[in-house]
């Protein structure tokens, strides 16, 4: 799922200056489950932003709205006019919502009330990781099923580098050398002796090298 | 192995004579006069000259260019390049900028993590990796060929070499890990500095259980201490070091103004070692902003004169 981490409240605040009617949109799907942007966290959002306003004596309506998918045409139907009351909308989604909500009411000012942080997955309540950096060409099945463009600092396809320590890497003893990983995989799936095999020149063209990617599907065109 | 290269450190190993290169680091200015410097104070004492590319991932002034100041100076340097600032674009055309000069040595690294140097905020970019730029030089000088398949007016010669660290982890694939290098190109090996002579000698018998030794020129790594303050902070501090206790005690025991003495001792006493393990072809001495010793380092182990090929 798609990570994000909600910018703060200080943050936020100076970008909805000089706004009267501000609505703070949630996504209540990715960015719910990292309790970052969902609709819950809006609310919240809203409610912090209304403090704030009080503190600073600004007059200010901040109200709170959310949907299913901000990346979605079909969820939109029931807040549209919610939307159109607001001058200006704080998005709770991820860079995705942000950008199609905008590109759906073109004249709409529009805020990110989070950073994008990545794709990755729960590991726990509370901690999250990068799993994957969608780059268009999958080489999992040469890695153990553990992505070093994702997860090593610097994408080696033929690591690990000489600062991978006790199995942590260089820049960081919190961060799993991804190579050490993919080795201990290797060995325990008595595959080892693969790791000698050289993972050729990768094609980045697939990646956000080639220009911003979109797929067509005619077969599920309606 | 036969000579592929006009490279004076090829000639030298193929001779079966022991190698010794060394390197300097490039100033973080415009003036060349440190490279110069340093250059002339060892150019007696080693057959070839690495040229870091803006180690620990601190800006300096360009490997390429360095190299080419030694060159000029009448120098046999090995440029450096690592893969963490340029393309696969860049890195070709640096090496054709390289052999324009005649530039015969080659290290391909992956380089330390920028997050270390002075740019921490900088992307890096990873577009391939030391063993896949093995692989291109190797393609470039051999095929004469680019990554794209078109033909190379005037392919350049280099001696194409990588790094090998027999002290990192995991320590199993340590030597397939070499094993991989070869496969991918690399023709000599500079090791990480050497300070647990035991484990080397370990990972050089395992290297020479898979004859690699017969495929690879290995070059031992060697860094004197300053020290007993440097020892603990390479022991701790640097990944991918390994400081065995012995060393750091015997520094710590050793008055402070006797201590960088002692680690040039401790220096030379590995190299004499060193030189009875079979497949240690030369030695990479690593004299980091200390290279004045490396002529007493390289006289009192034996190692000069140096020969004339």
């Amino acid at each position: 799922m798609i990570v994000g981490k909600q910018k703060s409240i200080d943050e936020v605040w100076a970008m909805i200056q000089g706004y009267k009617k501000v609505l703070v949109f949630g996504c209540n799907t990715c960015v719910a489950v990292c309790h970052a942007g969902g609709n819950k966290e809006a609310e919240v959002m809203a409610s912090m932003l209304r403090m704030k306003a009080k503190q600073e004596n600004v007059d200010i309506d901040i109200q709170d709205s959310g949907i299913e998918r901000q990346c979605e045409h079909e969820f939109f139907e029931s807040v549209t006019e919610r939307i159109e009351w607001a001058d200006a909308i704080v998005s709770m989604a991820c860079g995705i919502g942000v950008q199609f909500t905008a590109e759906k009411f073109s004249t709409k000012p529009l805020m990110p009330g989070i950073n994008t942080t990545f794709l990755g997955a729960t590991e726990k309540p509370g901690v999250w990781t990068e799993k994957c950096q969608a780059c268009g060409n999958c080489i999992l099945g040469m890695t153990a099923g553990i992505c070093p463009i994702a997860r090593c600092a610097k994408r080696l396809m033929n690591g690990p580098c000489g600062g991978s320590t006790k199995g942590k890497c260089e820049i960081s003893k919190d961060l799993d050398c991804a190579w050490q990983l993919i080795i201990d995989r290797l060995t325990a799936l008595n595959r080892l002796n693969e790791y000698e095999t050289l993972i050729p020149i990768k094609d980045w063209s697939t990646d956000r090298a080639g220009g911003p990617r979109k797929v067509v599907r005619e077969d599920v065109m309606v | 192995m036969n000579v592929k290269t006009p490279s004076k450190l090829e000639k030298i190993l193929a001779s079966g004579q022991l190698a010794v290169t060394s390197e300097c680091g490039p100033p973080r200015g415009s003036d060349p006069e440190g490279i110069i410097k340093k250059g002339t104070m060892i150019k007696e004492y080693v057959d070839a000259i690495n040229i870091t590319d803006n180690q620990t991932s601190v800006t300096r002034l360009c490997s390429l260019a360095s190299c080419i100041r030694l060159k000029l100076m009448g120098l046999e340097p090995v440029l450096q390049m690592v893969t963490r600032d340029r393309n696969r674009i860049a890195l070709q055309s640096d090496i054709l900028g390289a052999a324009s000069f005649d530039i015969f040595n080659i290290l391909c690294l992956s380089g330390d993590h920028q997050s270390f140097g002075d740019c921490a905020t900088g992307q890096n970019v990873h577009d391939l990796d030391s063993m896949q730029l093995l692989q291109v030089v190797r393609r470039m000088r051999d095929e004469g060929k680019f990554i794209g398949g078109e033909e190379i007016k005037r392919p350049p010669r280099m001696f194409v070499g990588a790094a090998a660290n027999p002290f990192a982890d995991p320590f199993e694939i340590r030597v397939p890990r070499l094993a991989k290098k070869i496969a991918a190109g690399a023709e000599f090996i500079q090791t990480q500095c050497i300070y647990n002579l035991d484990r080397f000698e370990e990972w050089m018998k395992r290297v020479r259980d898979r004859g690699l030794h017969e495929k690879v020129y290995i070059l031992a790594g060697l860094t004197p201490m300053k020290s007993a303050g440097m020892a603990k902070y390479m022991k701790n501090r640097v990944p991918g070091m390994d400081v065995p206790d012995e060393v750091v005690k015997r520094l710590s025991g050793t008055p402070k103004d006797k201590q960088a003495d002692e680690g040039i001792n401790i220096c030379i006493e590995s190299i004499e070692r060193l030189k009875q393990v079979e497949g240690v072809r030369g030695f990479h001495i690593m004299a980091i902003e200390w290279e004045e010793k490396v002529p007493e380092i390289v006289q009192r182990a034996g190692l000069y004169p140096r020969p004339v090929v």
